[in-house]
């Protein structure tokens, strides 16, 4: 499977103040994402995860170590535009993204910035805003959307780059319920349309749709592994100030009353799936 | 103390083409040292009805009785109203600008012409009644603190003005999990420790479902239903109908009674959904 970003020996240091003592939030990690995968990072605020999400794809370069997106060093400056492009960013909120007073313009932007031909962007604005179920607001004002809908179009900005990977940091935070599920349909149908998707956030229950999870923990990594490993894991993941996934939670209280549920129960349909076969 | 909303009616742009109701006919009552949930989805009034609370809007029909006084009447002074209610916005860390925690807290009791010994008396217990140490923290920048602690900051620069109701919008967004608990047990220990009325907006059932006596539930400007948190909760299909969730435990419990599990309707709290479950599991071994 090929790697599309390799993460080694990564520390990030920087100084709060003027020669300060450098503060490291990220500390000697390494590890690698696979090409279509779709990976979680959880950590508490300060854990290091927004730190790591803007080293990939070079808004922050490593103090240590190396971080190859597409075997394009983030450090090379002669590859800088072919690693944004390669790996494309979503923040957390909206308002910080969106450019232009005309939907259309702004999912425009990034490509008209990668010098792609007008014929061609019309194209990818039509289909990226499709992608996003947005296609029917084109002409409208950002300004007048929702929450949900403004960060919809702050990801068909991205999608229409053509990123091979895009990293979502923690882009679900400032939105309601209804928000959140929208923008998390969107990210589960651009990784089945095999966009490689990282994404940072603090929701378990977004977590458990990942193939993988990892946890950071004052710029280390704590734990990295399927869902299922990883959350089977409650009590280290509490004592860092996490929560688990609530199902897995009930499965802690089961447990404490004599049913032993097995670990590799972290989901509502697993759970139902358990309970009705039990005898 | 109490609060009593009586057929209140609020329409934006009365008159011009862009014409909207955002209240109509809303009617409720928070008894004295009640904890009251809102909930309604983004756009459905909640905002409005809360700035008709403090006077920041006036109804075009209808009252807000505060105690014994009608805060919507005509001549009602607006500084008596925002020292009886305070106002929490969402996000409201983004309103902290002053040097230190303490200035910045005592900015509201200072506007209030309250002597110098007072107001550091108000500011001292404002920020130990937050969960945080004054005397640790009250020269501190607020834009070093973490960002539960500037919350918390900001939660306390109106806990000084000594408000008789309390309304917090979203007090927990954005926060992480350590934070977003933190926040909700300083509301209720606020409130235990005041004894004041507490209204409190959020879009997280399980919080809502865990804190309130009593819930209110609006949609496209109308009080759709309200009750306590099992009597709300019990109506799923009325809330699936104005785009809200169940608290997930909640909906997970809902969810094995369709598929023919005995269980109690409307269970609020997971360790009450384990107790029940094992049961049901245990009948279902001896029968089978």
């Amino acid at each position: 499977m090929e790697k599309i970003i390799k993460v080694q020996n990564v520390s990030f240091a920087y100084s709060r103040e003027e020669g300060s003592e450098p503060v490291k939030a990220i500390d000697g990690i390494s590890f690698e994402i696979e090409a279509g995968s779709f990976t979680a990072i959880i950590g508490k605020n300060g854990s290091g995860k927004s730190t790591l999400a803007k080293n990939l794809n070079g808004l922050l370069l490593p103090t240590e170590g190396d971080i190859l997106v597409a075997d394009y060093n983030t450090k090379d400056d002669a590859h800088i535009w072919d690693v944004r492009q390669t790996a494309g960013m979503v923040f957390q909120n909206p308002d910080n993204q969106l450019v232009s007073a005309i939907v259309e313009d702004d999912v425009a932007f990034g490509p008209e910035n990668l010098g792609v031909d007008p014929q061609e962007i019309r194209q990818r604005v039509d289909q990226a805003l499709e992608a996003v179920n947005m296609g029917q607001f084109k002409n409208k004002a950002p300004h007048l959307l929702s929450g949900g809908q403004k960060q919809r179009i702050a990801i068909a900005g991205v999608v229409a780059m053509k990123p091979r990977c895009i990293i979502f940091d923690e882009p679900t935070a400032m939105l309601d319920p209804k928000g959140r599920k929208e923008i998390m349909a969107i990210i589960d149908e651009l990784h089945r349309e095999g966009i490689t998707v990282v994404l940072i956030t603090h929701f378990m229950e977004e977590a458990v749709r990942a193939d993988r999870v990892m946890i950071m923990h004052e710029g280390k990594i704590l734990l990295d592994g399927t869902p299922a490993e990883v959350f089977s894991q409650g009590a280290l993941i509490k004592s860092v100030n996490l929560d688990v996934p609530p199902i897995v939670e009930l499965a802690d209280e089961l447990r404490a009353v004599g049913i032993s549920v097995p670990d590799e129960i972290i989901t509502e349909e697993e759970m139902v799936a358990y309970v009705c076969q039990y005898e | 103390m109490s609060i009593r909303v009586e057929h209140l009616t609020h329409i934006y742009d009365k008159g011009l083409p862009t014409e909207q109701i955002a209240l109509e006919d809303i009617n409720f009552a928070v008894e004295d040292g009640e904890l009251l949930g809102v909930i309604g989805h983004t756009g459905s009034g909640k905002s409005t009805l809360l700035q008709h609370l403090n006077g920041l809007l006036k109804p075009d029909a209808g009252r807000v009785i505060v105690g014994d006084v009608d805060i919507t009447a005509l001549g009602v002074s607006m500084v008596e109203i925002r020292k009886r209610i305070g106002l929490v916005f969402q996000y409201p860390e983004y309103q902290l600008f002053e040097e230190t925690v303490a200035k910045d807290v005592a900015f509201g009791p200072k506007n209030l012409g309250l002597s110098d010994s007072e107001i550091e008396e108000r500011v001292r217990e404002a920020i130990e009644l937050v969960g945080l140490d004054y005397e640790e923290i009250r020269e501190r920048s607020p834009f070093e603190l973490s960002g539960g602690q500037k919350r918390r900051v900001a939660i306390a620069g109106v806990v000084a003005m000594r408000p008789e109701v309390l309304i917090l919008d979203e007090p927990t967004a954005g926060l992480d999990p350590k934070a977003h608990h933190d926040v909700l047990d300083m509301v209720q220990e606020v409130h235990r420790r005041t004894g004041n009325i507490i209204i409190l907006v959020s879009h997280n059932m399980a919080d809502i479902a865990r804190v309130s006596d009593k819930i209110i539930v609006i949609d496209s400007g109308h009080l759709v239903t309200t009750g306590t948190p099992r009597e709300v909760f019990s109506q799923k299909e009325l809330l699936r109908g104005v785009g809200l969730d169940l608290p997930p435990i909640t909906e997970f419990t809902e969810t094995l009674r369709e598929k023919g599990m005995e269980l109690p309707s409307t269970i609020l709290d997971t360790r009450e959904a384990a107790l029940a479950i094992a049961k049901a599991l245990r009948e279902k071994r001896t029968k089978g």
